[in-house]
């Protein structure tokens, strides 16, 4: 019985994707001129791209160096944004003046999707990796600024009364009762930023940059290789999802204290 | 005449709401002597928390002082550990550093800290949960916690802000009596507001009756019966009766 019951959830999980898998391979498979390849022949591609020695092509044997690159700028543009997006979140979440100052442009500059940053980028930092960098920096940037400054905020007056009461000097509260109180928000903001800087590595890498799945996607775009655009997108989803489930992990063990997370 | 460790001078506290000025509170006037079970009763909106707050240093007086051992109460400070209805613990913190948060914030050494959570974990029966979060803790046991903090933190006067209001019956009067047996034995002072007529007489030395429209002190009641009290005595009862009558004749 427990048995069974520590089973449904991957079956339930499994159930949707084998569907779609099978009427994928029904609509595809044996038509001559079917503009989707059928799914053994995306599995083939991504055998192929991963190991070779199938078709042995430009792209065999290049997915490791692709999906590297690809980390590489999600975790790293993912991590300036985290930088500069945690403290200047505490800054304007904390101090009025701050506030007063920055609030008001970067909440006019929020709607611009990254994707209309992306000839500007292009001016401003070339063609290549830096760009890219900078728009999942971009993409990152804003869920983690404004969580931070949201959790900030709405630490609950009580504390504070709690925390002087029994002695808190004022300039110790920040370290002591703000900062944990809004580590709820703040890791919101984290998974929101690592997730969304996933979304936009594809753009990020269409700026001409020659590694990365979203330029092996691009690439294979301009050739009809819609196998391969298929397996870079399954990839992404893969490796997006993986580094969700890092960091729920990291954030159960962080707010293991919280009742809406540990 | 002993001095009084609490001191509330002519302390009235006026609020600006909507562009009208509300007080909260006129003319209030109390001595508490170290020692002492004080407990303020009164229906909403006659000023009892507002005078608590201003003890604690959570509110400034518009007019008048409040002195402690004969010195102004200027802001929140260890000596006046308040305990909150809704507890106010730290919920990233377990039982045992919710306890030590006050000697640590204060810098006292480490193994200080961890002799003193020890000891007050043990004082108020939670060994068991030392290590558990506020959020797997009964309401009781939250409020055992917020309690234990303030006497970890060697709290002179004891501030209470309707405590056990949230609390069901049965855990009400096993903390009722528990706060009693440490009363006597840390010979504390305590400050305890509630709107019960039953608390308030099973309680305090005294009750301070306060009345709405202003908020003000209209009564001052020495409570003389030998503790335990059994609320079905006929003094209970007639206390109970008198003290009725002065809340609502002063509506």
């Amino acid at each position: 019985m427990t048995q069974q019951s520590a089973l449904r959830g991957p079956l339930l999980a499994a159930a949707f994707p084998l569907v779609a898998l099978v009427a994928w391979h029904f609509t595809t498979s044996g038509r001559a001129y079917s503009l989707i390849p059928p799914p053994y022949e995306v599995g083939l591609e991504l055998w192929d791209l991963a190991f070779g020695g199938i078709y042995d092509d430009a792209f065999s044997e290049t997915l490791l160096t692709h999906a590297l690159a690809s980390m590489s700028r999600a975790y790293g543009g993912f991590g300036l944004a985290a930088l500069v997006a945690l403290p200047l979140g505490m800054l304007i979440g904390r101090i009025e003046i701050i506030r007063a100052m920055l609030d008001p442009t970067l909440q006019l500059l929020r709607p611009v999707p990254v994707t209309a940053w992306l000839p500007l980028a292009m001016i401003v930092f070339g063609l290549g990796p830096r760009s890219a960098f900078f728009l999942v920096f971009l993409g990152a940037f804003y869920p983690v600024l404004i969580n931070t400054i949201f959790g900030v905020r709405s630490v609950e007056p009580r504390l504070f009364e709690a925390a002087a009461m029994l002695g808190l000097s004022p300039s110790a509260s920040f370290a002591k009762v703000v900062l944990p109180a809004s580590l709820p928000s703040i890791f919101t903001g984290l998974r929101l930023g690592l997730g969304l800087s996933w979304v936009v590595i594809v753009v990020g890498e269409m700026t001409g940059v020659q590694t990365g799945l979203g330029a092996i996607i691009m690439e294979a775009r301009q050739l009809s290789r819609t196998d391969i655009v298929i397996c870079g997108m399954a990839v992404i989803g893969v490796l997006g999802f993986a580094s969700d489930k890092l960091i729920m992990l990291f954030g159960q063990w962080l707010l293991r204290w919280s009742p809406q997370h540990g | 005449m002993v001095e009084p460790i609490l001191d509330v001078r002519g302390v009235t506290k006026r609020f600006a709401f909507n562009n009208e000025t509300v007080t909260a509170l006129a003319d209030a006037n109390l001595r508490i002597e170290k020692g002492e079970f004080v407990c303020l009763i009164g229906p909403s909106g006659c000023g009892k928390s507002t005078l608590l707050r201003m003890v604690a240093g959570f509110e400034t007086a518009s007019e008048g002082e409040l002195l402690m051992w004969a010195k102004p109460v200027q802001g929140p400070g260890p000596d006046r550990g308040m305990v909150f209805q809704d507890y106010g613990l730290f919920p990233w913190l377990t039982v045992a550093k919710n306890i030590g948060f006050g000697p640590a914030a204060r810098g006292r050494p480490t193994k200080e800290v961890r002799e003193t959570e020890k000891r007050f974990v043990e004082m108020v029966g939670l060994t068991r949960f030392a290590d558990a979060f506020p959020h797997q803790l009964s309401g009781g046991m939250k409020q055992r916690v917020a309690i234990a903090r303030v006497l970890a933190n060697d709290a002179e006067v004891v501030l209470m802000d309707e405590p056990f209001g949230a609390l069901d019956a049965m855990t009400r009067e096993r903390l009722q009596a528990e706060l009693l047996e440490i009363w006597e034995r840390q010979k504390l002072t305590v400050l305890f507001v509630t709107h019960a007529i039953e608390e308030a007489i099973l309680l305090a030395d005294r009750v301070v009756v306060m009345s709405p429209g202003p908020g003000r002190i209209v009564a001052d009641e020495r409570i003389d019966i030998p503790r335990p009290r059994d609320p079905t005595s006929p003094e209970f009862n007639e206390l109970r009766r008198r003290l009725s009558g002065l809340l609502a004749g002063h509506h």
